[in-house]
């Protein structure tokens, strides 16, 4: 069974209709590339599917390990393991990130109905994938990417994916905003998460991302469809003749 | 008396339960005489309404329709039920003191291993004693028409004394516990006076056993912090849920006093807590913090006085409100800078989170300034929950309600980490934490 089709979907934010009949497959253990130019629907598309509110749906179905995803609440979603790593993660002062952690990771456990984590093992397991990520302990403590740099917000959404290990990871734009060097500390992060029950789809406007977190499939999307589909090598076409071509074509 | 009944009826009940109360309230002489002009003082200004400005928003003619009989002494079942209620709420190493419907009750109280240079006694024993300090207890400040009814009517409290250079090394633990299953109503008095170089922390609770839900209380509570004197006092009211908290507080600082102060409202049907607050020698520093929690219907007020009578003294107040359903949060501060008060130092700042579209929350901030070389600031801002982080948070699995309590404990913990000792910060995020969880 695919773990993600997405079956010609339509959606609108208030007057506007953004998705035009997306279509979308994802098996386990697979990595996809959505490349498009700015405004095409990427952003749109990942939002939808983690149930941000504000999206209307007019048309076609989103099934994840083939349940309607689009019936469930945001947290179900996350529980059942989907997982959106954020272009702009929020800053939540007041809210340690170890305590935010923590919720999450019960809020999770609660309801798939599996036992909590004791706080031994819950510490151990936090620091361990922090340590690997780089993530120094006293920004643990801190307010929830209070104050943290463009690199450390996205190394920390990051630690959250390594922490909830969801089946199906979306990757926001996850290189804006970052130099190569912070780049390079994420993408690791990223690979490392690779499995064969784990697809990730990696949104990006530019090719750069796809050289440290190599994809098996490359979709172009412009104005709210996919118009191309192909392997990795499509990437580099883009970066070489960019989206107008395909900006024609649809 | 009867221009009070034509005025508010409320008044004029509360006239006769004065008339026959007053041969068994405690205290002769003195005390009686300075009763029945507390009283005459009152009912000539009846309950307070909305036409006087201080008490706009909560109208007690309104909110007060009926005035429940003074509540008799705790039967021993009475006892029995409070006593499970102390049980439940002490604070590990504090000294408790309990008051059952307004009368101080030895029996639960720990008045054992008094620190050198404590003094406490009941508030009836103060008013049948000796005459040394009832120029204190018998006070009544001008236009305050619910203090001078709780000068006539007060029952009982603590009288608590603390000499030169002492300094307690636990909290004390005043517990108001609510126990009649009859709608009662109950007016305390308490003092506490803590000498030169001394250091106290006081933490008042509000609660009511099971099944007393229905009861009004009238509490004053006189503070006096002496030169270089340190006081932490925390306020946490959860009472029942039909109840009536009218209480008033006055605190008088000497130089180069600190006093810290925090109340949170998480209980009861209509609530005020209004709190004076007086710099009387330079060099003195206050904060007071507070929080609401409210919901269904509630209404509390909480309403700041701040006196800078004197120069180089600096306040600091941070206020947060949360309010859901069709609950109403009323924050007033007023801050007055005498002429002679330069080098003042005063800021306030009051927040309100409303969680539904009918909750409501008035702001009142009030900067007097006569002097000219002050620093003073206010900002009061109200409003909901960021979307944006609610989302992110329910992408990572929490539910809207896990979601929305973990954004309210951030928002009120702004507050409660205004509370200078960590064990009674403790406390009040405990407090706010069971408001979280009771809504579910």
């Amino acid at each position: 069974m695919p773990l993600l089709e997405i079956k010609n979907l339509q959606v609108r934010v208030e007057d506007r209709e953004i998705l035009h009949g997306l279509t979308l497959t994802v098996n386990p253990g697979e990595v996809h590339a959505i490349m498009g130019p700015n405004g095409s629907g990427k952003s749109t598309l990942s939002h939808v599917i983690a149930g941000k509110p504000g999206y209307e749906v007019t048309g076609g179905e989103i099934l994840f390990k083939g349940e309607n995803l689009l019936e469930m609440e945001p947290d179900e979603r996350a529980a059942k393991g989907v997982f959106l790593a954020f272009q702009y993660p929020v800053e939540i002062p007041g809210v340690a990130t170890m305590t935010f952690l923590r919720t999450a990771l019960n809020a999770q456990l609660k309801a798939r109905g599996e036992k909590e984590l004791s706080t031994p093992d819950f510490l151990k397991k936090v620091r361990t994938i922090a340590s690997a990520l780089g993530i120094p302990q006293d920004m643990l403590k801190r307010g929830v990417n209070v104050g943290f740099s463009g690199g450390e917000k996205k190394r920390n959404e990051v630690l959250q994916m390594a922490l909830l290990e969801p089946s199906l990871c979306i990757l926001d734009e996850m290189d804006s905003g970052l130099d190569i060097d912070a780049l390079r500390v994420a993408a690791d992060g990223v690979n490392a998460l690779r499995s064969p029950d784990r697809a990730m789809v990696v949104i990006t406007h530019y090719q750069r991302l796809l050289n440290y977190i190599v994809p098996d499939f490359v979709h172009v999307m412009t104005r709210g469809r996919v118009v191309k589909s192909g392997g990795k090598e499509l990437a580099l076409e883009l970066e070489a003749h960019g989206y107008a071509q395909f900006e024609d074509a649809a | 008396m009867n221009l009070v009944l034509t005025k508010d009826e409320a008044a004029g009940v509360l006239g006769e339960e004065f008339a026959q109360a007053r041969k068994r309230l405690p205290g002769a002489g003195e005390v009686a005489h300075f009763r029945q002009r507390a009283f005459d003082s009152f009912a000539a200004a009846g309950l307070p309404h909305r036409r006087i400005e201080d008490w706009k928003y909560t109208d007690l003619r309104a909110l007060m329709r009926k005035v429940w009989p003074l509540a008799p002494a705790p039967s021993e079942e009475a006892l029995a039920r409070a006593a499970s209620t102390v049980k439940a709420h002490a604070v590990s190493g504090a000294r408790q003191l309990v008051l059952v419907d307004g009368v101080f009750v030895s029996a639960l109280s720990d008045l054992s291993r008094f620190e050198s240079g404590l003094r406490i006694r009941p508030l009836r024993e103060a008013l049948e004693g000796d005459s040394a300090s009832l120029e204190q207890l018998l006070f009544v400040p001008q236009d305050q028409a619910v203090v001078a009814l709780n000068g006539a009517m007060m029952t009982d409290g603590v009288v608590i004394e603390l000499s030169e250079g002492a300094s307690l090394d636990r909290p004390i633990h005043l517990l108001h516990v609510a126990s009649s299953h009859q709608p009662v109503s109950i007016f305390s008095r308490s003092r506490l006076e803590i000498g030169r170089k001394s250091r106290a922390m006081l933490v008042e609770s509000y609660l009511s056993v099971e099944g007393a839900d229905s009861y009004q209380i009238n509490d004053a509570l006189l503070l006096s912090v002496a030169d270089d004197a340190r006081l932490d006092h925390v306020r946490l009211v959860e009472d029942g849920i039909d109840a009536l908290n009218i209480s008033s507080s006055f605190a008088t600082l000497g130089a180069r006093a600190h006093l810290n102060a925090f109340a949170l409202t998480a209980g009861g049907a209509v609530s005020r807590y209004q709190t004076t607050i007086t710099f009387a020698g330079e060099g003195s520093r206050v904060e007071s913090s507070g929080v609401n929690l409210l919901n269904g219907k509630q209404h509390a007020d909480t309403t700041l006085f701040l006196d800078h009578a004197v120069p180089h003294c600096s306040s600091r107040e941070v206020f947060r409100a949360v309010v859901d359903d069709r609950a109403h949060s009323v924050f007033q501060g007023r801050i007055i800078v005498r002429a002679k008060a330069q080098k003042t130092d005063a800021r306030m700042m009051t927040r309100a989170l409303l969680l539904s579209d009918e909750a409501e929350a008035d702001n009142k901030p009030e900067l007097e300034i006569f002097a000219d070389d002050v620093t003073c600031g206010h900002g009061a801002t109200a409003g909901a929950l960021d979307e944006q982080l609610l989302f992110y948070l329910r992408a990572r699995g929490l539910t809207e309600r896990e979601a929305q309590a973990l954004l309210v404990q951030a928002f009120v913990g702004e507050a409660i980490e205004e509370i200078a000792d960590e064990a009674l910060r403790d406390m009040a995020m405990a407090t706010a934490a069971r408001w979280l969880s009771r809504r579910g």
